[in-house]
């Protein structure tokens, strides 16, 4: 069956075409937006993508096959990302990921069999301090511990993607630099994500080509 | 030793809310643009860049003042801005925090970049995992554009200016500036071959000035101070201001910190982040990301040349030695990002670094064969190798294959790969000795499938 996106999607694809010079420089966004909307690339969402940016399909399943966050395969209802790179695993990366496989009853790689998770190792996250990490759809999930990781996972599953974003959630943290003057207002301890950052998370201004709030609708 | 340093790059951090647009400007944000933009000069303004030495924040370290220079539009050329938000490198983590806590110190840096350059459009290429990041830039933007910081006229100059994000989907290449264009123009992330050089055609063909997050926040703060005074800050000449250093791996307290150029490791170890957890002793530090070649703390500095520019610290440990893009080149090894990754004496190097092998496997783009292949390469040596399946002549092996990746491709990630491989040989080759002869100790296989498991390939 033919791919469309909605109404307000198509929008926002007229939006961002108004962005570029060139018509294919649309293409990661539009592609962004598809796989919000349909959870993965499919065939014939190449196809479309493609009439609509006046591209082969060619040209763009060779960009999708780059790009490793474009899924050609359908994935579950959530992605976890484990970053398994050396300061996450100096940190205990690798008993994150086997709690995971033992817990959802797959290994790296695949989709738990209810369909509710797709595990997926990563490579450097960009959150090195905060090890170790996953990345849980579009936020993520810092300083873990398996504890905390099961209460993570129990609140994906019994509340959903944005509540369990809201309790449990981080962004970037800072330390405090030995003799900065307090003028600084460098904070000692990480901010705790608000309600108005989840907020902002989660309804991004209409024109973003990003929608971070990962659902599939 | 001086006054305390007071924080400038992080300075709105700690601010509640500081991400929107109310209590940035209540902490100061935008009255640097807008006295910029009003009463400046862009010719003014590069030359305040160029005095501040800052040296790119990005990894490379390339004097930023004078990339600005390289820019000389022809008749009817649009130049572009382009900020490099894909931040991937292993270890590094800084960049996220200022898109996260204080975009409007980026927007603000953008906008003064863009007038100075003569750019009218910027974009901001954000890596594709940060997608809160990226919408949190967003509203940022939206807020600049609203109270018209951004537009037709910011601050009611006849220059408009426009900022755009453009999130990427998962590829460390796209950090590489050309691969990173590619991105943006919406093709396969591979490099470029240079020349030409993006100042001279690269956004869609134009000249293009491609800057790192940290590179482009420090604007504001350049301009406020003068070059000079900025300058002044570091520890260091020919590498001015301050910086965010990170540490992460074993240490009692991982983050981030801003500190003058120019501190020591053993001071951003022990003084910033409180030392080695579990007070166990140092045994490697990896400086500025995975692509630096890691320092021994054990090793002395061998530079009995008064001619050498490293003869201050002869004699001193690795450690030692104030953290500069210069001095770190002397040293055998590169800044890079300045984000450390601190290892205690319970690590075992092969196993440390088939992980960073294997992470440069999976993100060779596969455009070059000396990466393509001596990526996979390497990483399967290294298999086997922790997995008992070795000999002696595969530490040799190793050299031998970085040395033919090295210099032989279109972008410098070969490079980026053989040079930490090649240190690592250099420093610690016993352990690598002892794997060949016995594998490691249990415990030390993992499973090597990464991200690409999805792609069908595993």
């Amino acid at each position: 069956m033919a791919f469309a996106l909605t109404p307000e999607r198509e929008q926002q694809v007229d939006d961002i075409l108004t962005r570029y010079p060139e018509r294919r420089a649309a293409l990661l966004p539009v592609l962004w937006l598809c796989q919000r909307q349909n959870g993965w690339i499919s065939p014939e969402v190449v196809q479309y993508v493609a009439e609509r940016l006046g591209l082969s399909t060619a040209t763009v399943k060779g960009v999708v096959t780059f790009y490793t966050m474009f899924f050609d395969e359908p994935v579950g209802e959530n992605i976890i990302w484990v970053c398994r790179t050396l300061s996450c695993d100096l940190r205990g990366g690798k008993a994150i990921q086997e709690h995971l496989e033992n817990r959802l009853g797959c290994t790296a790689g695949h989709t738990s069999s209810d369909g509710k998770f797709t595990l997926l190792k990563a490579e450097c996250l960009a959150a090195c301090g905060q090890a170790p990490m996953v990345q849980i759809n579009d936020r993520y999930y810092e300083n873990l511990d398996v504890d905390l990781l099961d209460r993570i996972i129990d609140a994906h599953a019994s509340k959903g993607c944005e509540a369990a974003a809201s309790e449990f959630s981080s962004f970037a943290t800072f330390g405090t630099p030995r003799g900065s003057s307090s003028a600084g207002g460098v904070t000692s301890t990480p901010p705790a994500p608000s309600a108005e950052a989840v907020r902002l998370a989660s309804q991004p201004p209409p024109a973003s080509p990003v929608d971070t709030t990962g659902e599939k609708s | 030793m001086s006054e305390p340093f007071v924080a400038l790059l992080t300075a709105r951090y700690g601010v509640a809310e500081g991400w929107k647009l109310a209590a940035a400007e209540g902490a100061g944000a935008y009255q640097v643009a807008r006295q910029a933009l009003t009463s400046r000069q862009p010719a003014e303004l590069k030359a305040e860049v160029k005095k501040a030495n800052i040296r790119g924040r990005g990894g490379a370290g390339f004097p930023a003042g004078v990339k600005w220079g390289f820019v000389n539009p022809q008749e009817g050329e649009q130049v572009y801005l382009v900020v490099n938000a894909d931040e991937s490198e292993p270890g590094t983590f800084k960049d996220r925090s200022i898109m996260d806590l204080d975009p409007h110190r980026l927007i603000e840096g953008a906008i003064i970049s863009c007038f100075a350059i003569g750019a009218h459009v910027a974009y901001i290429y954000v890596r594709g995992e940060l997608a809160f990041s990226a919408a949190r830039l967003e509203q940022a933007i939206a807020e600049a554009r609203q109270a018209g910081y951004l537009g037709e006229r910011p601050f009611g100059i006849e220059h408009p200016i426009d900022i755009y994000v453009h999130s990427g989907a998962g590829a460390y290449i796209c950090g590489e500036e050309t691969g990173l264009l590619n991105s943006l123009e919406g093709r396969r992330g591979e490099p470029r071959l240079k020349p030409p050089f993006p100042a001279v055609k690269g956004a869609f063909g134009m000249p293009t000035i491609v800057n790192n997050v940290e590179t482009i926040a420090s604007i504001p703060g350049i301009i406020e101070m003068g070059g000079d005074a900025w300058a002044a800050l570091s520890r260091l000449p020919g590498d001015g201001g301050a910086r965010i250093y990170g540490v992460s791996g074993h240490v009692k307290n991982p983050g981030l910190f801003e500190a003058p150029v120019g501190i020591t490791m053993r001071e951003l170890i022990y003084e910033y982040a409180g030392g080695m957890l579990g007070d166990r002793p140092l045994k490697a530090v990896i400086p500025g990301g995975s692509s630096t070649p890691v320092l021994d703390p054990q090793r002395k500095v061998d530079a009995p040349n008064e001619d050498h520019p490293l003869h201050k610290w002869h004699g001193q440990s690795e450690i030692d030695v104030p953290m500069g893009v210069d001095t770190y080149r002397a040293l055998g090894t590169m800044l890079g990002t300045c984000c450390a990754i601190v290892m205690d004496d319970t690590v075992n190097m092969v196993d440390d670094c088939r992980n960073l092998m294997r992470f440069y496997k999976h993100e060779s783009c596969g455009q070059c064969t000396p990466c393509r292949e001596g990526t996979g390469w390497l990483a399967d040596v290294l298999d086997n190798l922790c997995a008992g399946r070795g000999k002696p002549a595969d530490v040799d092996l190793l050299v031998d294959i970085a040395n033919n990746m090295m210099g032989n491709t279109i972008c410098a990630f070969a490079d980026g790969t053989a040079m930490p491989m090649l240190g690592m040989v250099q420093k610690f080759r016993d352990e690598f000795m002892a794997a060949a002869i016995r594998g490691l100790p249990e415990g030390v296989r993992h499973d090597e499938s990464v991200r690409s498991i999805v792609k069908g390939s595993a």
